[in-house]
């Protein structure tokens, strides 16, 4: 099978500032921008070329306008499962809403044969006054599947989620996990040709994403054509033979993925242990901007790697621009692999549940000395209200450490010199009875403790 | 797994995906592949429109009742006349035509806002969009058309042969109201502006049709005109003259025919250049 299913040539794809970009931007960031964006193109007065983006003469962005994607040329063979690995704002989401037809590219030319079945997003149309039956169908149908189709395939669906029970019940009475465990249902069974998944499996909890992989290796395995965009590389190794990685808007690499995915690992992490934004570029919305990420010492000196022993500091500088919100600075930490090592959420006393008047903070997390194992840590900063569920910002990858094991025998390796697996590696309090007498008295303590 | 036997629906097989600039062809085909989805869409909004309501589907048919009600007392009391129809009928004939128009008209020009999850998130002929809103507010004009036959009987109305027009002027007033809610739901993309001018349209737009009124009370020379422009008065003039068979608006309809068309074909090739965009605006 060598037949090509999707051909890519020199694709790019041009947006206006502002305009909404791939990835999650909330209800209100759309609105609003979609309304700034109206008012900017008035008053600037920009010219467009007929496809609603601005251009210059000479074919260079005019202002305000970037290319989300250029020159991005590939093709996937029938049959292959390829992942896209890339920082946020890379372009993952662009490519695949121009390969989905969402958005249309502004130059290049696509050719795809086969049934293309895209999921953007877990759960798609789903509508919170509709029963789980009601909402298989038309979620279903959303995904373009007909109704023989998805009634032929009910009971398995409703399987899949395990959700019999409540099959009647409005979906806004269902819990997150449930809600989930249905949507992914209908998706998985989904059967198209070609299959083009962004990060759903960012979601769930740990079983029920396995759950997901396994369904998309049964996938992957049945021959079928599949791109997989994902931020988690263990994933994606899993998953893929193949990997293309994007960076801003450019194809860096393509091929074994294993290969390019610890080149992505590699880029990613030299970014420094410290991250600075100007106001014009810095992550956030209207209540609150992300100024500044350092990972440093307990002496305060910036640094990109660790001894295990020693406390490593996180802090998040910010901005409020808009007073009166109850702001909660979260840190994701993922290891090289991708896997989510812990969430610390900031809990300091003096603001925790309390609004914010405008002015910059800086918010210090600890992780204590022998805690993390070693290896390439990579910090991921949110900022979150939660009394009405608002993510003002979410930035991966702002910046990244070492950890450091040296064997120097009072670390928890102790005198092992070998690789220790684990995501952390706590120094263990560790305590020892000694009897010389071997009757069974010393069994019967340890036993009734 | 053991789904291998299903028939896969027809799809295009070969997509190719090139930067489209300019106008664009119609293609009814794809539309009617996307019927289903269509269908599904309009049932959806249905379903919900009366969820958690204690009424339910009753609210269809009480805002036109209440209407009925008003106009009569305000106006035909007042020595308005209502072209010898008995004026409940009169009035409450012309508010189901007329709310058919308005509300599929409202709906239409949101639908694109509303359903933005599903265009930044799925492809499909966004057309399927305002057209499946326009389904939903005949949902609620079938309702109504049971309470005016009951009204009829009260009143021993008994309807002439050109009942059988009714249907065409239904379809009219739907198409009058698709006609403008493409125009409206391409902009309301980009200009939120127009959520706000959709409301008071429909009201200005309310007092230049014979709803109220008949046409035959207007005598001034640039009212007729100006009624007559008005593509909705030919379709709420034939409404109530194939239920009635009073005073037909053979003038009217056509004027109205030929504006429905026009507006329609603009919209539907304006909808299309400005449809690439959707996804990036909204």
């Amino acid at each position: 099978m060598s037949d090509i299913a999707i051909r890519v040539q020199d694709i790019g794809k041009l947006y206006r500032m502002g305009e909404r970009r791939g990835g999650y931007t909330t209800l209100r960031d759309s609105l609003t921008g979609a309304l700034r964006n109206s008012f900017r193109a008035r008053r600037n007065g920009v010219s467009t070329n007929g496809n609603g983006h601005s251009l210059a003469a000479d074919g260079a962005p005019a202002q305000g306008a970037f290319w989300a994607l250029k020159n991005i040329s590939f093709d996937v063979q029938r049959g292959e499962i390829v992942g896209i690995i890339g920082r946020n704002g890379a372009g993952k989401s662009t490519l695949l809403k121009i390969l989905s037809r969402i958005t249309d590219p502004t130059e290049g030319e696509i050719d795809i044969e086969g049934r293309v079945g895209s999921l953007l997003e877990v759960g798609t149309g789903f509508h919170p006054e509709l029963t789980g039956r009601e909402n298989i169908f038309l979620n279903g149908a959303i995904l373009g599947m007909k109704r023989a189709e998805i009634a032929a395939r009910f009971d398995e669906i409703v399987a899949f989620a395990g959700t019999e029970k409540f099959l009647d019940t409005p979906v806004k009475y269902y819990s997150s996990g449930m809600y989930v465990r249905l949507a992914f249902g209908v998706a998985a069974h989904l059967e198209p040709e070609i299959l083009i998944i962004d990060e759903v499996l960012a979601v769930g909890d740990a079983e029920f994403q396995k759950k997901c992989l396994g369904k998309m290796g049964d996938v992957a395995r049945s021959g079928r054509t599949v791109l997989f965009v994902s931020h988690n590389m263990a994933a994606v190794t899993r998953l893929c033979k193949r990997c293309i990685f994007l960076q801003s808007g450019r194809l860096v690499e393509d091929g074994n993925a294993h290969k390019v995915t610890s080149a992505y690992l590699q880029k990613t992490l030299a970014s420094s242990a410290s991250h600075v934004w100007n106001l014009s570029e810095a992550p956030g919305d209207e209540v609150v901007r992300l100024r500044a990420v350092r990972v440093r010492a307990l002496d305060g000196a910036v640094s990109e790697a660790f001894d295990i022993r020693q406390p490593i500091g996180i802090d998040i500088i910010f901005d409020v621009l808009e007073p009166g919100h109850m702001l909660a600075p979260n840190i994701h930490f993922f290891d090289e692999s991708g896997i989510n090592i812990f969430i610390t959420i900031d809990q300091d006393a003096n603001w925790r549940r309390r609004p914010r008047p405008v002015g910059r903070y800086c918010s210090t997390a600890w992780i204590p000395g022998n805690f993390l194992a070693e290896g390439r840590i990579m910090v991921r900063v949110a900022i979150t209200t939660f009394s009405n569920m608002a993510v003002h910002l979410d930035e991966s990858d702002v910046a990244a450490f070492q950890v450091i094991d040296a064997t120097d025998g009072d670390s928890a390796r102790s005198d092992y010199a070998g690789h220790l697996p684990g995501v952390v590696r706590p120094l263990l309090k560790w305590e020892t009875i000694y009897e010389s007498k071997t009757d069974d008295s010393l069994l019967g303590v340890v036993t009734q403790m | 797994m053991t789904t291998a036997s299903i028939p896969v629906a027809p799809a295009p097989r070969k997509l190719k995906l090139r930067p489209k600039t300019g106008w664009q062809a119609l293609d009814f085909a794809e539309l009617w592949h996307y019927r289903e989805l269509l269908w599904i869409l309009a049932k959806r909004d249905i379903q919900v429109r009366y969820k958690q309501t204690v009424l339910g589907i009753l609210w269809a048919v009480i805002q036109p009742f209440a209407q009925m009600i008003i106009f009569t007392l305000l106006f035909a009391n007042n020595g308005f006349p209502t072209d010898g129809i008995k004026p409940p009928i009169f009035y409450f004939s012309g508010s189901i035509c007329w709310l058919l128009f308005a509300t599929s008209l409202g709906n239409s020009g949101n639908s694109l806002v509303n359903n933005q999850n599903l265009i930044t998130k799925v492809y499909f002929p966004r057309l399927v969009m305002p057209i499946a809103s326009c389904v939903t507010g005949f949902v609620d004009f079938a309702i109504s058309l049971v309470l005016l036959v009951a009204l009829m009987a009260w009143y021993h109305v008994v309807p002439t042969a050109t009942i059988f027009f009714l249907p065409l002027f239904v379809a009219l007033a739907l198409l009058a109201s698709l006609s403008v809610g493409l125009w409206l739901s391409a902009l309301n993309v980009q200009y939120r502006d127009v959520r706000y001018v959709l409301t008071f349209v429909v009201q200005f737009w309310f007092f230049a049709t014979p709803v109220i009124y008949p046409a035959s009370m207007l005598k001034k020379h640039w009212e007729k005109v100006l009624v007559s422009l008005n593509p909705m008065s030919g379709v709420v003039e034939g409404f109530r003259w194939s239920l009635f068979g009073r005073s037909a608006p053979s003038f009217m309809i056509i004027v109205s025919v030929i504006i429905i068309s026009i507006l329609l074909a603009g919209g539907l090739f304006y909808f299309r250049r400005m449809e690439k965009t959707f996804a990036d605006f909204v």
